[in-house]
């Protein structure tokens, strides 16, 4: 114990140690809050380093922390500013403002998490007849008639005039039912499409040396299948922000147990959330997201928020089957040529790019604002997404890829 | 405890520069006996850090190269058959003995995972490009990190002789899973700073003197920043200067021509080429100093 000079006396010692480590536990819980996953088995170890000699020198248990807590790069980048604004105390104002404000909108949003976790309790419950997961593939189709039937009223309501908060959660809920009600449908078109085996002849002579050679057991080739993949991007800047709640309700359910999917939001940068997004809970997934959605100043770096995805991103996330879909105004404050450019790059990765632009179905609304402009020759298809039905009338064209 | 500052020194006496966090990391390593997960663009040195760490410790170094489609016979252990069938013909007829015969030691091959939990001195065991393999075969690479222990049905329970220092890379082609990432330290590796870099091509290249050292380093620094397709590696950086080393430049700047036409060492593709024309290079070697 090199963090105690003259060898102390046994209950100091002891009073030493509860207080490290009643202070390591909060740091802990801090890091939970801003996204870190650790477990009991990282706070043991944490423990021993600092009570190996650790503690004597921040810097160096900051480095150690820092490679035993982070798990990926966004961790590790944001790891020191979090470490310096809790155990050193320095106000670091920029950084320590995610771990301070995740905090302080925790507490009062409590009670709405509450809420939300009775809300999304109810709602997981009714959401179990139409898109049980393993259910046979025919109630896909009967899933679809109930969504619509329930959610008949609001269906061709713009998302903005939806005026009272009863009508806006019903929106929610018809929004994340009909992402669920694609996932399935989906996902089933992949089973289907699983027949066409073919005998693979030298892992069946292999597999059947112990028979002598005599071919029992057949081996045959499968053909590995990828699931297509959603790659949501969202626009969350002042622009759009009549339609980014519902469209995270709807970008949640996506991603609610579909197998292949991820989502970004940007505005002046961007942000991957889908982690944030895997929270069970919806209204819980939502607060942590609204935090994320409120950009920094105003505008929107499309571009640029489009590079550092291509940067980044793209080459973890998109594969040869990948479907990008952006959803935005188009209202590009940055460089409108950098735009084009980045969208370029990225119709060259993936399979094809969904532009769902709410604006679209306003009276009078032409393509006219710069980033649109720059970016329609390379997107595949350009619809509107400003009510229920327009959203699901996008089900069929993915289905297809 | 090894000193972190120890651990620098020992590696770069084996040819790696470490900075001061990859020392800590290495340090913890030991300490918590943790794999640690090592991410970072292509041509970092990611495995450049496993090599060293093996001649540090002086001991062999274990590769596993994953790939899609990787399975379990090619990663820990498979029986060799053809010697199998051998025996079987050699000795028709004794069905008995036979059957126990195969199937032991004699006639398992090794593959890198089965190997590297049996060394009696623990070897530096790498699994490159984890990012590459299946989510099936993570979940079971996962199983045997955490238990050191494979069994084979024919044979047994195999126990780790010793415990292997676990290096895994990753290029981030695919997202990993929550549960291996928390198993192991993470380390993001950069590319390095200047100094950092001038020092690695002089204790790489030899005939690489300081000062051209310090030139190449700046002017790949300089390159880095331009809008690339694909940034140049600590490993492109190397072969320059080696063909620079090679073509006898002494200074950037008195051979010019030389540096535009050897900056094919650096650009990988078309695009990149096509973008940094013969006046991007000059600009840029002429902010060098």
């Amino acid at each position: 114990m090199s963090c105690c000079g003259a060898a102390p006396g046994f209950d100091e010692m002891n009073e030493v140690s509860r207080l490290v480590s009643a202070k390591l536990a909060a740091f802990l819980r801090t890091l939970r809050d801003n996204g870190f996953a650790v477990g009991l088995a990282e706070g043991q170890d944490a423990a021993s380093l600092m009570a190996s000699g650790y503690a004597a020198r921040p810097g160096l248990l900051r480095s150690a922390f820092k490679h035993l807590f982070s798990a990926r790069k966004s961790d590790w980048e944001k790891f020191d500013g979090i470490f310096d604004a809790f155990w050193l105390g320095r106000r670091v104002r920029s950084r320590s403002l995610a771990a301070g404000s995740s905090k302080a909108a925790n507490n009062p949003s409590l009670k709405t998490m509450r809420d939300g976790a009775a809300q999304g309790g109810h709602q997981s419950a009714t959401d179990q007849v139409p898109s049980a997961d393993d259910a046979p593939s025919s109630q896909g189709g009967e899933g679809r008639i109930e969504g619509a039937s329930r959610a008949e009223n609001l269906s061709e309501v713009d998302f903005r005039k939806l005026a009272d908060a009863e009508q806006i959660a019903q929106a929610h809920e018809a929004a994340a039912r009909l992402a669920r009600m694609m996932r399935t449908r989906l996902t089933r078109r992949d089973l289907a499409r699983r027949h066409g085996y073919r005998l693979d002849l030298r892992r069946t002579i292999h597999r059947n040396i112990s028979h002598g050679g005599v071919p029992i057991t057949l081996v045959k080739r499968q053909r590995k299948d990828k699931p297509l993949r959603l790659i949501v991007l969202l626009d969350a800047s002042g622009s759009m922000s009549m339609y980014t709640s519902v469209f995270l309700r709807f970008i949640h359910g996506v991603l609610d147990e579909f197998r292949e999917a991820e989502a970004f939001l940007f505005h002046t940068r961007l942000a991957h959330v889908s982690d944030a997004m895997k929270e069970k809970d919806a209204a819980r997934a939502l607060d942590r997201l609204s935090l994320l959605a409120q950009g920094a100043g105003g505008g929107t770096k499309i571009g640029e928020s489009l590079q550092t995805f291509n940067r980044w991103h793209a080459a973890r996330v998109i594969h040869s089957r990948s479907v990008v879909m952006i959803v935005s105004d188009g209202y590009e404050t940055g460089d409108a040529a950098l735009l084009g450019r980045e969208m370029e790059r990225l119709a060259k990765r993936c399979r094809r790019i969904v532009w769902l632009n709410p604006m679209m179905a306003w009276e009078g609304y032409a393509p006219e604002a710069r980033g649109i402009k720059a970016a329609l020759p390379y997107v595949d298809l350009y619809a509107p997404a400003n009510t229920l039905k327009s959203l699901s009338a996008l089900e069929p064209y993915l289905a297809r890829l | 405890m090894k000193d972190r500052d120890e651990i620098a020194q020992a590696l770069s006496t084996s040819g790696y520069i470490a900075d001061a966090e990859l020392a800590t990391a290495i340090a913890l390593m030991q300490r918590l006996r943790r794999p640690l997960l090592l991410e970072g663009e292509a041509g970092v040195g990611k495995t450049e850090v496993a090599k060293a760490l093996a001649s540090m410790h002086a001991t062999e170094l274990i590769r596993l190269q994953c790939y899609e489609g990787l399975d379990q016979s090619s990663a820990l252990y498979e029986w060799n058959y053809q010697r199998q069938l051998l025996a079987i013909q050699a000795h028709r007829g004794d069905a008995d003995s036979i059957e126990d015969q195969i199937f032991s030691e004699k006639y398992l091959l090794e593959r890198p995972l089965l190997a590297a939990i049996r060394r009696d001195k623990p070897p530096v065991l790498l699994i490159d490009e984890i990012d590459r393999a299946d989510d099936e075969f993570e979940a079971f690479l996962l199983e045997l990190l955490s238990d050191f222990q494979v069994s084979i049905p024919e044979l047994g329970t195999i126990k780790a002789a010793s415990i292997p220092h676990v290096v895994l890379t990753s290029n981030g082609t695919r997202e990993l899973s929550d549960a291996l990432r928390r198993r192991c330290l993470y380390h993001y590796v950069d590319y390095p700073d200047v100094e950092r870099e001038a020092r690695i091509i002089m204790a790489r290249i030899d005939g690489a003197s300081a000062s051209l050292s310090l030139q190449v380093a700046r002017m790949v620094e300089a390159i880095r920043k331009e809008e690339l397709r694909k940034v140049p590696g600590v490993a492109e950086t190397l072969d320059w200067a080696a063909a620079l080393v090679g073509l006898d430049v002494r200074d950037l700047h008195d051979a010019p021509e030389t540096v535009h036409e050897t900056l094919m060492c650096l650009l990988k593709t078309q695009e990149d080429k096509v973008r940094i024309t013969r006046e991007v290079s000059e600009r840029i070697l002429g902010k060098v100093a």
